[in-house]
């Protein structure tokens, strides 16, 4: 249970935040306001909202925007794998890890992986199930604030909430960081990145994390290699 | 709003298409994750994918942001993003501090350009 209050600090701003955003963007889409903050509970996951609320925009069919939002959760798999070790248990309820896996977004899985981590291994589920249930709450009313203040906050205020979200994710990728792998995977995602981006917008942090995270993987491995 | 219905119906539909086109990337997630080797090869690869995929959103968001955010210089998004971090680094990597310092350090080169 204590993972509840502590996702009510910087992560719980910075989810807020971002909520706020995806709920000025679905405002300005043309969406209501009860769908738009339902999508903050059933995907759960702001990649994959703002795409779908955009190909609603665009007049999309039902299914071009099924398949938008499956590409990115893709990215969740990856996330979901990492945190397993540490919340699977004998004694674990099967609806605990279905709950957990609705929680694996990019804010939940950097609290986790830096986090889970340092403690006893029996209270890694309740503690994960804690910020996610606090996470899912911060985003549903950032959304409900955002669509209701679009257009009424000045613009450099949204900005700075909004930059907010990449500074925390690199301080918690540097916190969770423990061996040298770690930081190759970090800077080589960091490199990669723009590039990917530039290139195939779109699959970008697909590619990024495919090739970023394969390079990081040669090195650990040959570092391991040469130590045999 | 043309291909969502209004009413339950359109709730509706957003749910299952959560549950069938969102969801299951998750769920495929507990499955090959239950009986992955900490130590193994597979699960290196997988966190350093995990890993360099959130370094790859971090630059994403610094310089190609969406909105509001994108109409600011990129030399002040980028400034700012290191003052973040250097107020990280020294107040013993405090991550309130340094998020803190970066969206004050956006506001403040904001402002200075008018």
């Amino acid at each position: 249970m204590q993972g509840l209050t502590i996702a009510f600090q910087i992560p719980a701003l910075i989810l807020g935040a971002t909520g706020a955003g995806f709920g000025a963007l679905a405002h300005d889409a043309g969406m209501k306001f009860g769908p738009t903050a339902f999508l903050s509970v059933v995907l759960y996951a702001t990649p994959a909202q703002v795409v779908l609320v955009d190909q609603f925009a665009r007049g999309a069919s039902l299914l071009g925007g099924a398949f938008a939002i499956c590409l990115t959760a893709i990215r969740l798999l990856p996330m979901m794998v990492t945190l397993m070790p540490y919340l699977r248990g004998p004694d674990v309820p099967r609806w605990q890890y279905v709950f957990a896996a609705h929680y694996i977004a990019i804010t939940g899985w950097t609290e986790a992986y830096r986090r889970l981590p340092l403690l006893p291994p029996r209270l890694r589920m309740p503690h994960f199930l804690g910020i996610g249930t606090a996470l899912m709450c911060c985003l549903t009313l950032g959304t409900m604030a955002g669509y209701e203040l679009a257009g009424v906050v000045p613009p450099l205020l949204t900005s700075a909430l909004l930059f907010m979200t990449p500074l925390y994710f690199i301080m918690s990728l540097i916190l969770g960081a423990k061996q040298a792998v770690d930081w190759v995977a970090l800077l080589a995602g960091l490199v990669v990145g723009p590039i990917c981006y530039l290139a195939a917008p779109g699959f970008d942090l697909l590619l990024t994390g495919l090739m970023g995270g394969t390079i990081a993987f040669w090195f650990g491995h040959g570092r391991e290699g040469r130590r045999l | 709003m043309s291909a969502l219905p209004d009413g339950l119906w359109g709730y509706l539909i957003l749910l299952g298409m959560a549950l069938a086109f969102h969801e299951p990337w998750r769920w495929a997630g507990i499955v090959l994750g239950r009986d992955i080797d900490v130590h193994g090869p597979v699960f290196a690869w997988v966190r350093s994918v995990a890993t360099a995929l959130v370094a790859g959103l971090v630059m994403r968001l610094v310089l190609f942001p969406a909105g509001a955010l994108g109409t600011l210089p990129p030399g002040i998004r980028v400034g700012a993003f290191a003052t973040g971090i250097a107020v990280f680094f020294l107040t013993r990597r405090s991550l309130a501090k340094g998020v803190l310092a970066g969206a004050a350090a956006l506001i403040a080169g904001a402002m200075a350009i008018g």
